[in-house]
């Protein structure tokens, strides 16, 4: 295992790519929290606003780097065949796919963590310019520290989900279409759907408007999950996905 | 067999684009994705449509809903207002001095349960003269007004305001109105004294019978809140308003008939018990008129959007811009790309060849989706009790054609930037960011309006304005947000900054293609 792990560490590491993956990441994820903080003001008569969801904003643009990072793990092999001889010297193809989520996890993990501890004192610093309450941004409270790590786990499992995805369809440009269809369409569905039960279904299977009540602390009540089950529906959806990629990898010629 | 033209010969127009259109077609999985993607609009739109059933009591029992009113330009219209009137036959006019409007208002109630009432006039707010078709609901109409915090309006037909001098009116300076018709034409006038007159505008209603109905009226908008919605959206709730306005000095000159004046609350609802709903009022004791109207007199922006049974567009998109990227990264992958330019050494000419190619499939195919979604699915939705703001024929069409066209430029954006990567993913991360997700968090996140508009102001994601049938009016107050469907250009405008980008990117594409080794 640890040999496995060494291996997919060298091929990730010495992609040109994947350090300026990992830089854009951090870089978009900064920006877009910042923009959207900065366009956010509160009135003396209250906020309609969730705090953490504006400084933790650019998740939501950061994913689609994940998930080219993710995708590019596996489906830069197909595309060059290099997928043969990795599976020549690892024939465990199940443990190949194992030892890439574990790599692209701890990646993810990293660069999410950088990312989302540099938007969220940023942010919080703008928006009390704003005029927010102070009360609402302490970034050490309950809900924020949970908006803040949850963000981070949900990075991650868009990794996961992504590298699923690549894993079954192979083509790149397919999987990336597929992941971000998956996430972006369910949102843009739901608003068009004019019946309300219709559209509460649609949201607690979509991938990211789940995955992301984990980063809601107002309004707890009005959602149709609470936060951390949210987060596991995208897990579910990350597991669903590296299972079948597992199950085609094993089952078809590479 | 020398008697080839230039033009079908090896690097000619047709040739060039008979060997992409040949590349295209013989790719299986192009031919089948292109498909699957229009197939993916149709089958969402009629789904989505054949889903949204619609009622107007809410009941167990269907109830027909109410019709809505239409005006004379085709638009659905609120037409509501409380009018006292005569009826004038031939020219005339009426003169009346504003001497004071009041109002009140529901706000939120802070208290559950208990009514929050207040003490205001909404915005648009309006009280005058006015000389009506008839006392039908959207006949057509010309009226000069006061207004809450809008100064003094000319307004016709329901789409047209023009403005006079602002300010409100009170007993220290009261207005003076005079409406007159000569035949076709009403002409609006103010003053503040009642000698020195000002014309505010003319209004030409054609076809205005002989006999009109002339007189006072009062109307108020209910008051708008938004809030966002918890599933995404947002929600916005009316409360009632009404506005009181007294008028005195009325001289109404012209042939009226009878003599007195008749009181009509022009389009009233019902409770259940057969009781009006908030009814409008009126007094009159020598010569002084109080008249008292909940309601308005505008276009109607209530109701379900033609473009709404595109929901699987998006869908379509994120597909075309897949098969776009990749019939050009495709060559690159294959090395397809250095025999398709030793045959076409003129490579500028070849990417453009490419890029009709894959706008013209998109088109066609895009028009087929596109023109079945909204024709069937608003047959649906109307079939279940759906209630669609009517619009024009024409207005239709630019948005069956305009999607059709915006599909069309978005592959070619994505084969721009397919060429400028070179690389499947790059091109198709970067043509998604730029056109589906700018959209998608315009209007499903909790970016703040300003922020949406300023989104689909400068990305490619502008385009989606081509959808847009209802117009934002400035004289009535709605939530003209992209979260509402309202966009910050107008429908071509937008499709302009789409079709920059794009020619940008082909541009780009082309110098790149030109200065590089394939």
């Amino acid at each position: 295992m640890t040999r496995n792990l060494y291996a997919e560490w060298t091929k990730l590491r010495t992609l040109p790519g994947t350090g300026r993956l990992l830089l854009a990441l951090v870089m978009l994820t900064v920006a877009v929290s910042v923009a959207a903080a900065a366009v956010v003001s509160c009135t003396s008569s209250g906020c309609g606003y969730d705090p953490a969801k504006i400084i933790l904003f650019g998740v939501q643009a950061g994913q689609a780097v994940v998930a080219t990072l993710a995708v590019l793990t596996i489906s830069g092999e197909f595309s060059t065949g290099m997928i043969r001889t990795t599976l020549a010297a690892m024939p465990g193809r199940v443990s190949v796919l194992a030892t890439k989520a574990v790599i692209l996890t701890g990646l993810t993990l990293a660069a999410g963590s950088v990312a989302v501890l540099a938007s969220a004192p940023a942010g919080r610093w703008i928006l009390l310019g704003n005029g927010f309450p102070p009360e609402s941004l302490a970034l050490t409270g309950g809900p924020m520290l949970r908006a803040a790590s949850g963000s981070v786990l949900y990075l991650a499992l868009i990794a996961l989900f992504s590298l699923g995805i690549a894993t079954a369809v192979r083509d790149s440009a397919t999987a990336i279409g597929v992941v971000l269809g998956l996430l972006y369409l369910f949102p843009a569905v739901i608003l068009m759907v004019p019946d309300a039960d219709v559209a509460k279904i649609l949201w607690q299977i979509s991938p990211m408007n789940a995955g992301l009540a984990v980063q809601a602390t107002t309004h707890l009540a009005g959602l149709p999950l609470s936060p951390w089950a949210g987060l596991g529906v995208l897990a579910a959806w990350a597991t669903a996905a590296l299972l079948g990629g597992g199950l085609l990898l094993r089952a078809r010629d590479a | 067999m020398t008697t080839t033209v230039n033009r079908s010969g090896p690097g000619g127009p047709a040739r060039l684009l008979r060997a992409e259109w040949t590349k295209f077609r013989t790719v299986r999985a192009w031919v089948v994705a292109m498909t699957a993607g229009s197939l993916v609009i149709v089958l969402l739109g009629l789904s989505s449509a054949s889903g949204s059933h619609a009622s107007c009591d809410g009941g167990p029992t269907e109830a027909v809903c109410p019709a809505v009113p239409v005006g004379p330009g085709g638009e659905a219209v609120e037409d509501k207002f409380y009018f006292v009137h005569r009826t004038l036959a031939g020219d005339g006019s009426i003169t009346v001095r504003a001497t004071s409007m009041t109002g009140q208002i529901r706000k939120p109630d802070v208290t559950p349960g208990v009514r929050n009432v207040v003490s205001g006039l909404v915005p648009w707010a309006k009280a005058g003269v006015m000389v009506k078709q008839s006392t039908r609901q959207g006949s057509a109409y010309a009226a000069l007004m006061v207004t809450g915090a809008h100064g003094v309006r000319m307004q016709h037909d329901f789409t047209h305001d023009v403005a006079g001098r602002p300010g409100g009116v009170s007993e220290d300076s009261p207005r003076w109105l005079r409406l007159t018709r000569s035949g076709d034409t009403l002409t609006g006038y103010e003053s503040t004294d009642g000698t020195d007159w000002a014309e505010v505008g003319t209004a030409r209603l054609s076809g205005l019978p002989a006999r009109v109905e002339i007189g006072l009226f009062a109307a108020s908008p209910g008051d708008l809140t938004v809030t966002r919605g918890d599933l995404g959206g947002s929600v916005s709730a009316v409360r009632f308003t009404e506005a009181t306005a007294v008028f005195d000095r009325v001289d109404l000159e012209g042939e009226t008939s009878g003599g007195a004046w008749r009181n009509d609350d022009i389009g009233v609802t019902e409770a259940p018990d057969g009781s009006p709903h908030h009814p409008g009022r009126a007094s009159e004791s020598g010569g002084t008129f109080s008249v008292t109207g909940v309601g308005d007199i505008a276009p109607s922006i209530e109701g379900q959007t033609v473009e709404r049974t595109l929901t699987g567009v998006l869908t379509g998109l994120i597909v075309v811009i897949v098969v776009a990227v990749t019939s050009v990264t495709a060559e690159y992958r294959r090395g397809l790309i250095r025999t398709t330019l030793i045959a076409v050494p003129r490579r500028g000419r070849m990417l453009v060849a490419k890029a009709l190619t894959i706008g013209t499939v998109t088109f066609a195919a895009g028009l087929v989706a596109t023109a079945i979604t909204l024709t069937f699915g608003t047959r649906i939705l109307r079939a279940n009790g759906n209630y669609i703001l009517p619009v024009s024929w024409l207005t239709e069409v630019r948005v069956v054609v305009g999607t059709a066209a915006l599909l069309a430029v978005a592959a070619v954006l994505a084969l721009a930037l397919g060429a400028l990567f070179r690389r499947s993913v790059g091109g198709v991360i970067t043509a998604i960011v730029l056109t589906v997700v700018p959209h998608v968090l315009a209007t499903t996140s909790v970016l703040p309006d300003t922020a949406a508009r300023w989104l689909l102001r400068l990305t490619p994601a502008a385009g989606f304005a081509i959808q847009q049938s209802i117009p934002e009016y400035a004289h009535v107050l709605g939530h003209y947000a992209p979260i509402a469907g309202f966009y910050p250009l107008a429908p071509w405008a937008g499709f302009a900054v789409l079709a920059g980008y794009a020619a940008l990117a082909l541009g780009l594409a082309v110098v790149r293609l030109r200065r590089r080794d394939a």
